[in-house]
């Protein structure tokens, strides 16, 4: 249980990361679907997780949260304050869902539940998570609801998921999920299903809110305009792989990876918004090569790449802690 | 304009690999065969039943009344001394005779029903969709029991009754069948083609139709078994001597606690031969209908 | 909402109109003459006419229709010979309470531990358990209800002298003893739908627990008994109901045959002994009764489907 003040983000805060991702592999069968992800992120920072479909992003939120069924998981996730995600009993994991650490479904309409209220799908979170009264929870999801930005709260309270409209049905989620106070939001591709114009609204409220907050949240998105005008942070992955992570105007500005310079270079095309793709495909993972994954389409390929993967550096000499401009690659640019 | 499409050949629904996975069915589904067999045996034994029946089934014999399991009479002897066994084969044949032409009469009421209400519209089609509830209306074992009352027992009024009680599933099969074809869109195309609209009937929407309609046949069969089998059980199924399972256990229900094979003999004939086609059945419509969901 | 209802109703009214038509031709197709029974071997053809006109016989099928439906709404429903008794008496007050104890018996029950049990197979998908309640599930499906009885007959009843062999005694007036005697008649009509349930609430479950809200409730940290019980569950009430409905046929089918089985005085009963004895009119009776109570039950739960899939309800 958490106490109910956001407590602002100090210096010495700010030096201790609150999620440290280690050396994050998921096999799934013969597959290796994410290779030694590691990225870290600092209290109150928001991070862009960036990547092609199937890049495995995605993946990525779900491991953390520990709901990825029928997948082999190595590595550590260190939360701060609550040890390693992802060697935690079940029962203490269940405990932290919700209350320090929560999700943010792509399809809202999908990931309500159809035969109950959004109303008491909030207030039983509220009551389990902050241990308040029936009465108290009712207060305190209005509350919630208005600060999300739907109108008419009270009454949206007894509303069932499919009356709502999409971009509402994603404020309801993003309601839920701050519902518990976390510290840590994971939001899995939030706009994806949603018309263009609500798209912005809903990041703008997320961002704001977690900020708000003082709470730290991991951005899935593919869109890596949207990821550099609203992040503190990016992680470009690719094929399971982590190529480059860091604050986002060095990663950007002073990008090493070919990779990132390739989806740079598609992004800034004008009247271009999504992600287009460089040139060639994604190998099926029979075909992936030990190494760096990206080989198979980089220009700047060596002969070693392939079967030797290039280790996480960091870009400057003069800043090497894990929150820094790091990148993987034999050949950068 | 002379085109030559009146004579084309009838455009089939994609069906889902029926050809491909058929011959591996068998590897796939070890109990869909198993019970495959259960049934083929059935049915031989009812085809060669006077070759393979012992006894002459209605053969009395007073001087062996309820004998139990003997070398002589394997299972044993009822209360007129006939055989069981011989009589539990010549059930087999009674059974599957009155199942599988009950289904088809009710498969053939069905078509008939189905179609025009399937190809009409307005208020004729909602009249005939009232009129299939109404069939509906009454589980298929009532119907059947009204039907007796009219037509009187015997083998012969079994299977009409069965079989008209069936109509009802079988027209709502079929008139969703018909539905769907509907609104393809070959249909469309063939009317504008100024094709007479029997002719489309015959040439595109019945096959589409058949298909399925063999498939609920197949299922319904041992629905028939059953039906017949308690009205024989209930008395006013077929008459004695029949060698009728359902009989069978009715009669030998007031010595079952002497005498149970009378009735346990026949009993247990009746519940394999229904859970084998019952799994032969499942595995026919998860195998042809892998999407589509039928009503009751 | 309420037009939808309406309109259902309406559509029911009018099968039940043709139910209605149904059941009369029924009589009317009965063989034999009803004439001729009634005066014997020995009559003139003054006195056939005479009663003919009497029982208004000789009107159209159209008015005869008419007299005999006002007649039957009214409670009017003919004598029967071998009850001695009114057949509306007979059908609808004795008859009818002994089946629909017995249904609702067995069905309360069946739901009672079909569901659990699926709900356990689903959760134990793929293990020993789950194999072994699929074959159980299959064998009861298939296994006939009447030859179950009387397994169970000569088990519990003959060979352990656990229960009574047959015999109906009232709940409604004596509870436990009721009781007593339904439970077996009770477990072997449940026995199908046990079977039947419990596929089914696997299946469905399975299927729901796929969704993305089941593992959004997770991510929101909900136990998971919880996500099971109160999320998974909730949402296989509608594919379950609407399975049930359309198997209240096979419901009443099993309750007749189970009726024989164990002799209790239901419309199982009373059917076979009308149609043996030739008593057409208490056939019709039955037939007309039986399907008013199954049309009306069916209105029933097609009603309560709104209820059941808030998706169903319109829109504010």
């Amino acid at each position: 249980m958490n106490d109910m003040t956001s407590h602002p983000v100090t210096a010495q805060d700010a030096a201790e990361p609150i999620l440290r991702l280690e050396g994050l592999t998921v096999h799934r069968g013969a597959a290796k679907i994410l290779d030694r992800v590691s990225l870290s992120l600092g209290r109150g920072e928001t991070l862009a997780l960036v990547g092609e479909s199937g890049a495995g992003k995605s993946t990525i939120a779900t491991a953390l949260m520990r709901l990825l069924d029928g997948a082999r998981v190595e590595g550590r996730a260190e939360l701060d304050g609550a040890g390693d995600l992802l060697a935690l009993p079940e029962r203490r994991m269940v405990r932290l869902r919700g209350s320090r650490l929560s999700m943010i479904f792509q399809d809202a309409g999908s990931a309500l539940n159809p035969s109950y209220t959004v109303g008491r799908q909030l207030t039983t979170t509220l009551r389990r998570t902050l241990g308040l009264s029936r009465a108290e929870a009712r207060a305190k999801a209005v509350e919630l609801f208005t600060s999300v930005g739907i109108n008419d709260p009270e009454g949206r309270m007894s509303a069932f998921p499919h009356q709502l409209s999409g971009g509402m049905q994603q404020r309801v989620m993003v309601a839920i999920a701050l519902a518990g106070n976390p510290d840590l939001l994971l939001a899995d591709e939030p706009t994806s299903a949603l018309d263009v114009t609500i798209q912005a609204q809903i990041v703008r409220l997320i961002l704001a809110q977690t900020r708000a907050r003082g709470a730290s949240c991991i951005f899935v998105l593919h869109d890596l305009a949207l990821a550099s005008q609203s992040c503190d942070r990016i992680v470009v992955l690719y094929a399971g792989q982590v190529v480059e992570s860091g604050p986002s105007r060095e990663v950007l500005e002073h990008s090493r990876h070919p990779y990132t310079r390739q989806l740079k270079s598609c992004v800034l095309e004008i009247g271009s918004k999504d992600l287009t793709a460089p040139e060639g495909t994604v190998p099926p993972h029979s075909e992936m090569p030990v190494g760096c994954r990206f080989a198979t389409r980089c220009p700047r390929a060596l002969p070693r790449c392939a079967g030797e993967a290039p280790p996480l550096v960091p870009a400057r000499d003069d800043a090497t802690g894990p929150l820094d401009h790091q990148f993987a690659c034999w050949n950068p640019e | 304009m002379s085109l030559s499409s009146s004579d084309a050949a009838p455009t089939a629904l994609p069906r889902a690999k029926a050809s491909l996975g058929r011959r591996s069915m068998f590897l796939r589904r070890p109990f869909f065969t198993v019970a495959l067999i259960v049934a083929a045996a059935y049915v031989l034994a009812a085809t060669f039943a006077p070759h393979v029946a012992p006894f002459d089934p209605v053969k009395q014999d007073f001087m062996a009344m309820m004998q139990g399991p003997s070398f002589a009479h394997p299972l044993g002897t009822d209360s007129y001394g006939q055989d069981i066994l011989s009589r539990v084969i010549y059930g087999a044949r009674y059974a599957l005779i009155i199942g599988i032409f009950s289904v088809l009469i009710g498969a053939a009421g069905g078509l008939v029903i189905g179609l025009a209400a399937g190809l009409s519209g307005g208020w004729l089609e909602w009249a005939l969709m009232r009129l299939i509830d109404s069939i509906l209306a009454l589980p298929s074992l009532i119907l059947a029991v009204a039907f007796i009352a009219i037509l009187g027992q015997g083998v012969d009024k079994v299977v009409v009754a069965v079989g008209l009680s069936m109509i009802g599933p079988f027209a709502r099969t079929v008139r969703a069948d018909v539905m769907q074809v509907r609104v393809q869109l070959f249909i469309e195309a063939a009317q504008l083609m100024s094709i007479p609209y029997l002719r489309v009937v015959w040439r595109h929407v019945l096959p589409n139709v058949i298909f399925p309609l063999a498939v609920q046949v197949t299922i319904r069969v041992s629905e028939a078994i059953l039906v017949s089998s308690s009205l024989s059980f209930l008395g006013i199924g077929v008459t004695p001597p029949t060698p009728d399972w359902g009989l069978m256990i009715a009669e030998g229900r007031d010595f079952v606690s002497f005498a149970p094979w009378m009735s346990a003999m026949p009993g247990f004939a009746l519940a394999l031969l229904l859970i084998a086609l019952s799994i032969v059945g499942d595995g026919i419509r998860e195998e042809f209908d892998p999407k589509l969901r039928r009503g009751a | 909402m309420l037009r939808q209802a309406l309109g259902k109703i309406a559509q029911t009214l009018v099968v039940l109109f043709f139910v209605s038509v149904a059941s009369f031709g029924l009589l009317k197709l009965a063989p034999g003459d009803p004439i001729q029974i009634m005066l014997g071997s020995e009559y003139s053809q003054e006195s056939y006419e005479q009663l003919t006109a009497q029982l208004g016989l000789d009107q159209p099928f159209l008015a005869q229709y008419a007299d005999w439906a006002l007649r039957f709404v009214q409670g009017d429903w003919g004598t029967s010979y071998v009850a001695r008794t009114d057949i509306y008496t007979y059908a609808f007050k004795e008859a009818l309470p002994v089946t629909l104890t017995l249904a609702s018996f067995s069905l309360a029950f069946a739901i009672l531990i079909g569901v659990p049990l699926g709900v356990l197979s689903a959760v134990k998908k793929d293990t020993a358990f789950d194999a072994g309640s699929a074959v159980l599930a299959l064998t009861g499906t298939a296994f006939p209800s009447f030859l179950l009885g009387i397994l169970l007959i000569w088990f519990f009843a003959v060979k352990l002298q656990l229960f009574p062999v047959m015999g109906y005694i009232s709940p409604w007036q004596d509870f436990w003893g009721g009781i007593y005697h339904m439970i077996l008649p009770g477990l072997t009509l449940s026995t199908y739908f046990i079977a039947m349930i419990t596929r089914l609430t696997r299946a469905t479950l399975i299927e729901v627990m796929e969704q993305p809200y089941i593992a959004a409730a997770r991510a929101r940290g909900e136990p998971s008994w919880r996500v099971i019980w109160v999320h998974g569950v909730r949402n296989i009430a509608m594919p379950l109901v609407t399975i049930l409905g359309l198997q209240l046929g096979t419901l009443l089918q099993g309750t007749v045959l189970t009726e024989t089985v164990f002799n209790l005085p239901g419309i199982g009963q009373m059917l076979t002994s009308a149609v043996l004895g030739r008593e057409y009119m208490v056939v019709q009776a039955g037939v007309m009764m039986t399907a008013t109570l199954f049309i009306g039950v069916n209105l029933l739960v097609d009603l309560s489907y709104p209820f059941l899939d808030p998706r169903l309800r319109a829109r504010k």
